[in-house]
């Protein structure tokens, strides 16, 4: 193993490091702004699930590397969200789709 | 019938192909196109479940989604935990990388350290939930809170909890309101009309909690008893074939991060929002 290679690895891992601390600061971000009443909680639920996006993007990216993956994985996983989402939109679709005379709350 | 003999192999023309150098077709090793192949059947189930989530609680009357039944300091320790495993999952595979076996050692001995811990505040929180009843009392009161007492050989039962008149008073137990106080209730077996454990029966709230949160934490062991072969028995292919046994790190390490990723959605969905 070459001590450029060995360096390399030191950057990574200094780069983890910061990753790591960013995801404790956004937990302890997130637990903080659902006690702040911003007046509507869809508002809460929002900033909820932005701050949880931004830390599943800083574990994708980088802890699984996806930031620097080949194109093939980039397509599977195009596939993967286009279909999960095409799920939640069918699901919630279904919802407002009740018969006529159908009692809801 | 003449017997056909078979050719002679040579073992090593046997070993499986592309387990550390790319194929030239996806330019990866046939590990790593497996895993994330699976990781996208698992984004289905997960995904499939939180939409089943997201309807649920749509379809919630006004005012009859719980809020505030978990323990949020106790999600949130959970949710550190569950971070740090993954940094010291990193740290392993990187460690490898380096050439440095002593410290993936320290490393993934960490994580599973950290993944036991995960398991047990979990077993802790369903304990919570599996000790805590709602009782119905034939004059139309509702008690509510943990069972101190339950010998079926006595009359009564007793609990640590309070009275509420409507069932709605329990669906909205937010901690930024003021407690409730509890005190220990004293109930006589002849005056219950119902006796329930909050557990996934409970209401829909409760069954998709335990569904998802027990599918994830059934993933939590999963995985590590995969790092933990990696750590023990596993660990001997260091010696043999050092870059292969890396790219088993590298593998195991993408499952675990998934299912902290999953944790990341699950936390705030459940426990804050």
């Amino acid at each position: 193993m070459t001590a450029q290679h060995h360096e390399g690895f030191e950057q990574h891992v200094r780069r983890y490091l910061y990753v790591f601390y960013a995801l404790l600061f956004g937990t302890l971000i997130t637990v903080g702004a659902s006690y702040i009443p911003f007046g509507n909680h869809a508002f809460n639920i929002a900033v909820a699930l932005c701050i949880a996006c931004a830390k599943a993007f800083l574990v994708a990216g980088f802890f699984m590397h996806l930031i620097s993956e080949r194109k093939m994985i980039y397509g599977l996983l195009g596939f993967t969200v286009f279909f999960v989402l095409g799920l939640m939109v069918l699901t919630l679709s279904a919802y407002a789709d009740f018969p006529p005379l159908t009692v809801t709350h | 019938m003449p017997k056909t003999s078979r050719p002679k192999t040579n073992p090593a023309d046997m070993d499986i192909p592309y387990t550390v150098q790319p194929r030239e077709d996806t330019g990866l090793y046939n590990a790593k196109v497996g895993v994330w192949l699976f990781l996208a059947s698992e984004v289905m189930l997960f995904g499939a479940l939180f939409s089943s989530y997201i309807l649920l609680r749509v379809g919630s009357p006004e005012g009859y989604w719980p809020r505030g039944w978990l323990n949020v300091p106790v999600g949130t320790v959970n949710t550190l935990v569950l971070i740090t495993s993954s940094i010291t999952t990193v740290m392993a595979w990187a460690s490898c990388k380096m050439n440095q076996f002593g410290r993936f050692k320290v490393f993934h001995a960490c994580t599973l350290v950290l993944a036991l811990m995960f398991v047990c505040i979990k077993s802790y929180e369903y304990h919570d939930k599996f000790t805590h009843y709602e009782i119905t009392l034939q004059d139309g009161r509702i008690a509510d809170g943990h069972i101190v007492e339950n010998n079926p050989k006595t009359d009564h039962v007793v609990i640590s909890g309070r009275y509420v008149q409507d069932r709605r008073d329990l669906y909205d137990l937010e901690a930024r309101k003021a407690p409730h106080h509890h005190e220990e209730i004293r109930i006589s077996r002849s005056q219950i009309e119902k006796m329930e454990r909050y557990g996934p029966w409970h209401n829909t709230y409760l069954a998709i909690y335990f569904t998802l949160t027990g599918l994830h934490a059934l993933h939590v062991i999963g995985g590590a008893i995969v790092i933990g072969f990696l750590w023990g028995p596993g660990s001997k292919m260091w010696e043999t074939d050092p870059e292969r046994f890396t790219n088993r790190v590298e593998i195991s390490g993408l499952f675990w991060h998934f299912v902290d990723l999953v944790w990341i959605f699950l936390f705030p969905v459940l426990y804050l929002i």
